[in-house]
């Protein structure tokens, strides 16, 4: 609209998508949605603990470990978790089951749901091919829609992007 | 009257923008969408969405604990 000068394109945006946890694999998924919603043309990068969030089935978790900002609203107030009571087994299990259930309850998506829509927006997705060989994934263990590729690729999307993010 | 309303009611960020998105899809141009919410940010959020999209926001305004937006779909 506001556009000055000759370019008509869409702005562009990409997004390296770096960690797999429940609470991380928020901010890649709502802001990519988000910028296809507004017009923009989006690439995600899945690399390293980013990439099994492009798995069929996701099993996402997320641990207070070390994570001192993580404050759960329990009865009225908010309870952090010492890594010592953080290390018992099961807390992780129980943490994101907790996660979750205040997601519902407060309306927030599943990454699923947003993973879906980010499909169907046409976002396009790219697998680290070097993470895939790493961990062993082959594209038949990922969601129908991601192409592989290496750093040069990401490069060459980046170079062409108003906005890049790494998260 | 506008020609459609969305019931975003109880939904969080992103998903009041994603589904209006969705939701001008079906309309033709000078198309108008209601959408009520509940989501505080999306008064913020309505009004970037439009900056950027070049809806126009006819009306922002609010009723008790809801949101309610008039966007009319740019040519």
């Amino acid at each position: 609209m506001a556009d000055t000068g000759s370019e008509r394109r869409a702005k562009r945006m990409s997004i390296i998508v770096t960690k797999g946890t429940l609470d991380w694999a928020y901010p890649p998924f709502i802001l990519a949605t988000t910028a296809a919603a507004m017009g923009l043309d989006v690439t995600m990068f899945f690399t390293f603990y980013g990439l099994p969030l492009l798995l069929k089935n996701l099993d996402l978790q997320l641990s207070p470990l070390g994570n001192p900002a993580m404050k759960m609203p329990v009865a009225g107030m908010h309870m952090g978790m010492p890594n010592l009571a953080s290390m018992i087994p099961g807390v992780d299990a129980a943490a994101s089951t907790m996660m979750t259930r205040l997601m519902r309850k407060k309306g927030v998506a599943t990454i699923e749901d947003l993973r879906g829509l980010a499909v169907e927006s046409g976002i396009r997705m790219i697998a680290c091919q070097m993470t895939m060989d790493l961990f062993d994934y082959t594209l038949k263990d990922m969601i129908e829609g991601p192409e592989l590729g290496g750093a040069a690729t990401y490069i060459d999307v980046a170079t062409q992007s108003e906005i890049n993010l790494f998260i | 009257m506008a020609d459609q309303t969305l019931d975003a009611k109880g939904l969080n960020c992103p998903l009041p923008i994603l589904r209006a998105k969705k939701a001008l899809q079906t309309l033709g141009a000078g198309g108008t969408l209601e959408v009520l919410a509940t989501d505080p940010g999306s008064v913020k959020d309505f009004e970037a969405f439009c900056r950027t999209t070049g809806n126009e926001l006819v009306e922002s305004s609010t009723e008790g604990n809801v949101y309610r937006f008039v966007l009319r779909k740019s040519a």
